[in-house]
């Protein structure tokens, strides 16, 4: 049964990869996740098996009395083959820490992989809410709604002073942690990034990212959020993310505009080409994959033309992972097959989008 | 051009930058190295991160104090404070009172503030609601007596006032 959801999800793109969210051409994502625990068994570190199948159950029940969970699909991590775990991994559906588990760590998948909720992870409860592009303040009203409806029938960890309790400090409060997944690569073509991302930090948000120099666009991803949890309102986290991704978004904008404006040709040449690797090559590594589909996106930001679509672009970045190679041609690669592989399903989705 | 932080042999063309808490932390490689290494340039969460967070978070207070805060255990699930320490994660909700003392100064190095404002259960909702509400304006009260602006203060004490003097709301009521 749960190879079976597995080999569903492996049909059909998550539904934030659809790139119909606001600013998809610079936002991949927005994400939301609440940490919960429930009274009555330690945190998950140091809870007995039969205590976490207690908080599974509990967690399963209040979740079928919800909006957005309802018909969602339970998947037991301990049930499943590694190589499905390591899909749900790639699929942003779980953390590595949760596939290490047993059959009491679990998800519970909601339709369209919009809300999901990881049960036994480091906390009791993982509220997780995933939306294309830029959208934080729906993201917060679906995954605050969720959260109201199991406290209906969860008896939370919390205290007046401290707010919601977590095994680790660094989550208690509001246990809320808001963030996007930016795609910046004009400032980091106009080594403005390392500038850029300072300032974001200064005013209390993480980023964590790769990026490449100059001639090599390596991914350009970052993903920006909130770093604290106590003494600040839920709103006001979401808001301060939502201004300060606004602001990337301007700056990225206008470094486009420059480099547009001073090295239009470079661009579109280096743009092309990496199209042409795209469509054409009989073996392509994922690092390579992920450069080459960066410049691409990149391309349709600029507003050139002849480029595929975003949600093609979005769902290669997931689909040619390994676990997800694997799992839609139903047999194991290695690697090197999965190079040929890759190529072969990047040239199929290329040639209809 | 920079040269790879591991092998010090190649250019360094894989780049990875973290900033957590203002403090921001880099790494600069080969692609060999990255590749060596399973340092994947991915999407989001990775399984890779320069700083464990919570490493240098937790107070170390020296000697002896060190010693007798580390023997100091929840009463709820039995962990000792110096497994939170190595560890950076607590046994169960109790352990938040039972180790109030040595998290506050962890709590306002990480948040920078002590006290939720946030959210509650709606079990209690309104209940809590009012008394953190009141809480807020005991803070606000310290502050203002503190710079000396009376009248704010004397407008604070009639609110906490009328506060405790309104009924409790129902339990369950939000």
């Amino acid at each position: 049964m749960n190879g079976g959801t597995v080999h569903e999800l492996a049909r059909r793109p998550s539904r934030w990869l659809d790139a119909t969210g606001a600013h998809s051409e610079v936002v991949l994502s927005t994400r939301v996740r609440l940490a919960r625990n429930v009274l009555g068994a330690p945190f998950t570190h140091r809870a007995r098996e039969d205590q976490l199948q207690r908080v599974l159950q509990d967690v399963v029940g209040a979740a079928r009395g919800t909006t957005s969970l309802k018909d969602g699909v339970l998947l037991r991590m301990g049930d499943l083959p590694g190589l499905d775990r390591q899909f749900l991994v790639e699929r942003h559906l779980v953390s590595h820490d949760l596939v290490e588990g047993s059959s009491t760590r679990a998800i519970l998948l909601g339709p369209d992989e919009v809300a999901s909720i990881m049960i036994n992870e480091e906390d009791h409860l993982r509220l997780q809410v995933i939306y294309s592009g830029f959208q934080l303040a729906e993201c917060w009203r679906t995954a605050n709604h969720l959260d109201d409806e199991l406290d209906g029938s969860l008896e939370y960890a919390f205290s007046e002073e401290l707010g919601y309790l977590t095994a680790c400090p660094t989550n208690a409060g509001t246990g809320l942690r808001a963030s996007v997944l930016i795609h910046l690569p004009a400032l980091v073509l106009t080594k403005q990034i390392t500038k850029v991302l300072q300032g974001v930090s200064q005013v209390g948000l993480a980023v964590r990212g790769f990026y490449g120099e100059g001639s090599e666009v390596m991914g350009n991803f970052f993903q920006v959020s909130n770093q604290t949890t106590l003494g600040q309102r839920e709103r006001e986290t979401v808001d301060k993310l939502e201004r300060v991704t606004r602001q990337l978004i301007e700056y990225e904008e206008k470094a486009r505009e420059v480099l547009l404006r001073d090295a239009r040709l470079q661009l579109e040449d280096k743009i092309y080409r990496a199209l042409g690797t795209l469509r054409y090559s009989r073996s392509i590594s994922s690092q390579e994959t992920l450069n080459l589909s960066s410049a691409v996106r990149f391309g349709v930001a600029l507003g050139l033309g002849e480029l595929p679509r975003l949600d093609a672009l979005n769902e290669i970045l997931v689909f040619s992972q390994p676990a997800h190679l694997q799992r839609m041609l139903e047999r194991e690669l290695d690697s090197s097959d999965r190079n040929v592989a890759r190529a072969s399903y990047v040239r199929e989705k290329l040639s209809r989008n | 051009m920079q040269q790879c932080q591991v092998c010090g042999k190649s250019p360094a063309s894989v780049h990875f930058t973290e900033i957590v808490n203002g403090k921001m932390s880099e790494l600069h490689i080969c692609e060999q190295c990255a590749h060596d290494k399973g340092i994947q340039p991915s999407l989001g969460k990775g399984k890779f991160w320069i700083s464990d967070l919570i490493a240098g978070m937790v107070d170390e207070t020296a000697g002896a104090e060190s010693e007798r805060v580390g023997r100091v255990q929840c009463s709820g699930c039995g962990l000792l404070y110096s497994a939170f320490r190595e560890t950076g994660r607590l046994g169960c909700p109790d352990c938040y009172a039972s180790f109030g003392a040595q998290l506050k100064p962890v709590l306002r190095r990480i948040h920078g503030a002590t006290r939720h404002i946030g959210k509650a259960p709606l079990r209690d909702h309104a209940r809590l609601q009012q008394r953190m509400e009141k809480a807020q304006l005991h803070d606000e009260l310290e502050r203002a007596v503190e710079r000396e602006d009376f009248e704010r203060a004397a407008e604070l004490r009639d609110r906490i006032r009328e506060l405790e003097s309104a009924p409790a709301p129902e339990k369950g009521g939000a």
